[in-house]
């Protein structure tokens, strides 16, 4: 049933990441992958909010939002990816950036949200 | 004699594939050229037969990590080995992937968002290694938050780099045989 619940939740996580990345990407002219980044701060931000909340929530509620949705909405693959393209195309100012403001941002978000999520619960 | 993995080619047979079609390894995206308006149009429109991949290679990979993190299990306060496995090898076998999708092969134009965007993106995660690390912080163990994240973060690029080099590599020595077969 846990298994279950993954793949429905990684079923929409891994699409809607596609869908997202392609619309932020399509809106501007720029190498920095902003749609990979915007992706990772969201699930990193709905996945503390779940951890701070899991007393409150239900083991297969976590594994369909948490481990399904929120692990496939987000990618390590793809940033590892896009930075060594920035490096390679000697855009080391923005690779550089890239794995500042995403580390920044996404301990940030989920900080944030664990601390929403505790509030709440 | 022009050789596939010239650029000028490739862009040729991009307009020739006016549909999902070939990638150009010069751009960052590796699907379209962002410099290019009609390219970048292009992004608005999705395939059915395109999202129905992501999400199957999304529901393999996610299985794959959830599998290991249950064949490896962590405390709260324990450096989360499960996640910097996946997230190592996913980032290793996309290193793979793109060069072999880009350079050395000519797949189904479904078989990279397959693997590449669904299945190692599904696999691999950002949000656990951010909230990993801040289970660790409210352990109270902010030195091994901050190694986590410094050992994550080098591992991933070194094996993207890896990946890709070591491709490349055997995709020259290959070819090269290849040539000398013919010769």
């Amino acid at each position: 049933m846990i298994a279950l619940m993954i793949a429905l939740g990684a079923a929409v996580g891994a699409p809607a990441r596609y869908v997202a990345d392609r619309t932020v990407q399509s809106h501007h002219d720029t190498l920095f992958p902003w749609g990979t980044l915007g992706v990772n701060v969201v699930a990193s931000f709905v996945l503390g909010l779940l951890t701070g909340a899991q007393d409150h929530l239900s083991a297969h509620l976590l594994a369909l939002l948490g481990t399904g949705f929120c692990g496939a909405l987000s990618t390590f693959s793809t940033f590892s990816y896009e930075t060594m393209r920035l490096v390679q195309d000697r855009a080391r100012f923005y690779a550089a950036a890239n794995v500042a403001i995403s580390l920044a941002a996404g301990l940030g978000a989920a900080a944030l949200g664990w601390s929403v999520g505790t509030s709440f619960g | 004699m022009p050789r596939e993995s010239e650029p000028g080619n490739r862009r040729a047979r991009w307009r020739a594939e006016p549909a999902i079609g070939r990638p150009d390894p010069d751009v960052i995206d590796p699907d379209v050229d962002l410099h290019d308006p009609a390219q970048r149009g292009e992004l608005a429109a999705h395939r059915w037969d395109l999202l129905v991949a992501i999400a199957l290679g999304g529901v393999i990979g996610a299985e794959g990590r959830y599998a290991l993190s249950e064949a490896l299990p962590h405390g709260g306060d324990a450096f989360p080995w499960s996640t910097v496995l996946v997230n190592a090898s996913g980032s290793l076998l996309i290193g793979v992937l793109m060069v072999l999708v880009l350079e050395l092969l000519s797949p189904h134009r479904l078989l990279r968002p397959f693997l590449g965007v669904g299945l190692l993106g599904g696999y691999t995660t950002y949000s656990t290694f951010a909230v990993d690390a801040q289970r660790l912080v409210l352990a109270h163990r902010p030195l091994i938050a901050l190694l986590y994240v410094a050992v994550t973060v080098t591992l991933c690029y070194a094996t993207v780099v890896l990946g890709s080099a070591a491709t490349r590599t055997v995709g020259a020595m290959l070819r090269a045989g290849a040539r000398q077969a013919v010769r």
